[in-house]
């Protein structure tokens, strides 16, 4: 029997999986802010299938905000900074590029054999869900180690945000979701415009962080 | 539900709008002030009322003291906080404009942390500590300098990934809760999830709480996710210092132990008390190997409140109605304690003009007031009679001997380590030729006052107080 329920859900979560694979490998600053769009959109999907499939309305407005702001508002926003302070267009990763995916595959393994074992109650889709949106965080947060450049650390940032959303939305029935999605939402964005890019950009005239660091507060 | 509770959260959050508008910095500092006056009258009068708990906001015996010593030091701090920044705009370093987000984002401060601790809901308490998270980490930046701004991004990008892991947990909670108490907001209420504990599959449990300690331990700033502490105490305004190390740091942990004592009432699930005890042993002994290194002030003090922090996550980690008790007023003595002592260090650094430990030398000499002060502050945070802190120090080491031997001599050997540095540190700071002769601006009665408190509870508990510390110790099992 083809359940069009569970392989569309199923689809859309490994489609999220993917990108964040994708993302790991990209050196170019663009090309991974369209990764992230890609992304985005494919967990707006989630959501708005979601909402569909288990007849949750108020998953929608997760799906609209995903939509508008991560696959529009912010990806444009960056294009905008990098475009306006000339920031280096290729970042070199912290860790080699095949390095980086073999640990991304043990990630994904490790969140698994995790998952999997642990909630053997669950409905089957509940389970993939969590596994998949648990790879999707570990993945992230691979991310933000391997890259030590400002922008690819928000977007590593944002990725782990999806895949906590993600995790949400599988969950049948779990309130305060949109809420929880608006609070992250309103964190990313005070912290890149309010703050970060700009300050960091007076300041150091560069956003690599590698260099940020060297102002220790006791290197004298 | 009394009226009391919804003005304790309310002013906060009427106040930091109102505060964004207000451009005369002198008036805002004083709103400032009045705002948690207003806040800590209304905390005391949660004592009395007995309010049931709704879907949304809980009071019990637990939370209804942290909410009063929250109220109490925002208080304090606030007093402390008019004559620091009066000092700040004086010599140049902060505009007006930032001053009126500084103060708009000091009441949403405590309008999370007040959130947070009166929260009954899993979901609730995530964007509460979420909102501080957030606040903070622009009251950190607030300076502009590169060393602030490096901080600032640290502190969000490590409490962000905690915060994000905490999130996992919770939704691995609800997951674990949902086919026990069906869809829908029951499942992510502290009160009803405690009463069915017993019916909730434990290894879902298990693996949501490694998450939940990982993600709020990273607030609480317990090794080895601790590296955000030190740069934000050191690189954002004073009183940020004290709020964080006084009020932050204790929320996240009151977190943590809300998780544990859904795990304790589980009963089939992971004892996480050894995982607590480890976290806070390591904490403990790499602060205070740590504090020999320092040489700025406010970071030596930050690395301080790591090592405290480890030993109130070991003494829960123990367990037990006196290893509990001796946590739960560390806990308090701690929080009043530090803030004095940064209420000391925002004066001795502004008079000095420096916050490298070389450059203030001799305190008691040219500030007679300060200087003695902050040395009774560091007198009571080092563990020494008759403070509050010696007396909780000396409860969890005596209970500590009696149950695990090893990990006592452990303990013992942190908190000596830690006050071979204290004491090293303070007598340059207290004696000697003074450097700086700088008057001080504002009060010390915030110090003074702090002191006074965790003198009182060093030499004489009220009997009511000690019977509500047992009651609490009880609860946390």
């Amino acid at each position: 029997m083809i359940d069009i329920g569970y392989d569309a859900a199923h689809l859309l979560g490994a489609l999220v999986l993917m990108t964040s694979f994708a993302l790991l490998y990209q050196r170019r600053l663009f090309s991974l802010l369209n990764v992230f769009t890609v992304q985005a959109l494919a967990l707006s999907g989630a959501a708005a299938w979601q909402a569909y499939a288990h007849d949750e309305p108020h998953l929608y407005i997760t799906a609209l905000l995903t939509l508008t702001l991560k696959a529009i508002a912010i990806p444009v926003a960056l294009h905008r900074i990098i475009q306006r302070l000339h920031i280096e267009r290729t970042v070199e990763p912290a860790l080699g590029i095949g390095l980086t995916m073999v640990a991304g595959v043990s990630l994904v393994t490790l969140s698994i054999l995790l998952v999997l074992p642990v909630t053997e109650n669950a409905t089957a889709l509940t389970r993939e869900d969590l596994a998949l949106s648990l790879s999707v965080v570990l993945l992230g947060l691979l991310m933000m180690i391997s890259r030590r450049n400002a922008v690819s650390q928000v977007v590593g940032f944002m990725s782990i945000e999806n895949g906590l959303i993600l995790a949400a939305v599988g969950v049948a029935g779990m309130p305060l979701v949109v809420e929880m999605s608006i609070a992250f939402s309103v964190m990313v964005a005070f912290i890149i415009f309010g703050i970060f890019l700009f300050q960091i950009r007076e300041r150091f005239e560069t956003l690599d962080m590698r260099k940020i660091e060297s102002f220790r507060g006791e290197s004298d | 539900m009394t009226p009391a509770l919804p003005i304790v959260l309310i002013a906060p959050l009427v106040m930091a709008a109102l505060l964004a508008l207000v451009p005369n910095w002198r008036l805002a500092s004083w709103l400032n002030v009045g705002a948690c006056a207003v806040t800590f009258a209304a905390s005391l009068a949660l004592f009395t009322a007995k309010p049931a708990a709704t879907a949304m906001l809980v009071l019990d015996a637990f939370n209804v003291a942290l909410i009063a010593l929250t109220a109490f030091v925002g208080l304090t701090t606030a007093v402390f906080s008019a004559g620091y920044i009066g000092h700040e705009v004086a010599s140049g370093t902060l505009n007006p404009l930032r001053l009126r987000f500084y103060h708009a984002m000091f009441q949403a401060f405590l309008f999370t942390l007040l959130l947070a601790l009166s929260a009954n809901n899993l979901g609730v308490l995530w964007v509460a500590i979420e909102g501080a998270t957030l606040t903070t980490v622009l009251m950190v930046s607030l300076y502009r300098t590169a060393a602030s701004i490096e901080a600032a991004w640290k502190y969000f990008i490590l409490c962000g990934v905690g915060i994000a892991l905490a999130l996992f947990g919770t939704i691995l909670i609800y997951l674990a809760a949902q086919p026990v108490m069906g869809p829908g907001l029951a499942a992510m209420t502290w009160t009803r999830l405690l009463a069915d504990a017993a019916r909730i599959e434990p290894n879902i449990l298990n693996l949501a709480f490694v998450f939940l300690l990982i993600g709020y331990g990273t607030k609480v700033g317990l090794a080895p996710l601790h590296a955000w502490l030190p740069d934000a105490h050191a690189e954002g305004p004073t009183p940020i210092s004290a709020v964080l190390s006084g009020l932050l740091l204790n929320v996240a942990l009151y977190a943590v132990l809300r998780f544990k004592m859904l795990l304790a009432a589980n009963g089939a699930a992971l004892a996480p008390g050894p995982l607590l005890m480890v976290m806070g042993l390591s904490s403990l002994l790499l602060a205070a190997l740590m504090l020999y290194r320092r040489r700025d002030i406010k970071r030596f003090f930050a690395y301080s409140s790591i090592e405290h922090m480890g030993i109130i996550a070991f003494a829960f980690g123990i367990g037990g109605p006196l290893a509990n008790f001796a946590g739960l007023l560390h806990m308090a003595m701690h929080s009043l304690a530090k803030s004095a002592i940064f209420f000391a260090v925002g004066h001795a650094v502004q008079a000095s003009g420096t916050q490298r430990i070389d450059g203030i030398r001799g305190l008691t000499v040219s500030h007679p007031a300060l200087g003695w002060g902050l040395l009774a502050g560091v007198v009571a945070i080092a563990g020494l009679p008759p403070f509050g802190v010696f007396m909780s120090e000396f409860l969890l080491i005596t209970s500590t001997f009696a149950r695990q031997p090893w990990l006592g001599v452990l303990l013992v050997l942190g908190i000596a380590v830690a006050f071979g540095a204290l004491v090293l540190r303070v007598q340059r700071l207290c004696f000697g030729a003074p450097t700086g002769g700088a008057p001080i601006h504002g009060t010390l009665l915030p110090l003074y006052a702090h002191l006074a408190v965790v003198l009182v509870a060093g030499v004489w508990l009220p009997a009511p107080l000690v019977a509500w510390f047992q009651a609490v110790a009880a609860l946390l099992g």
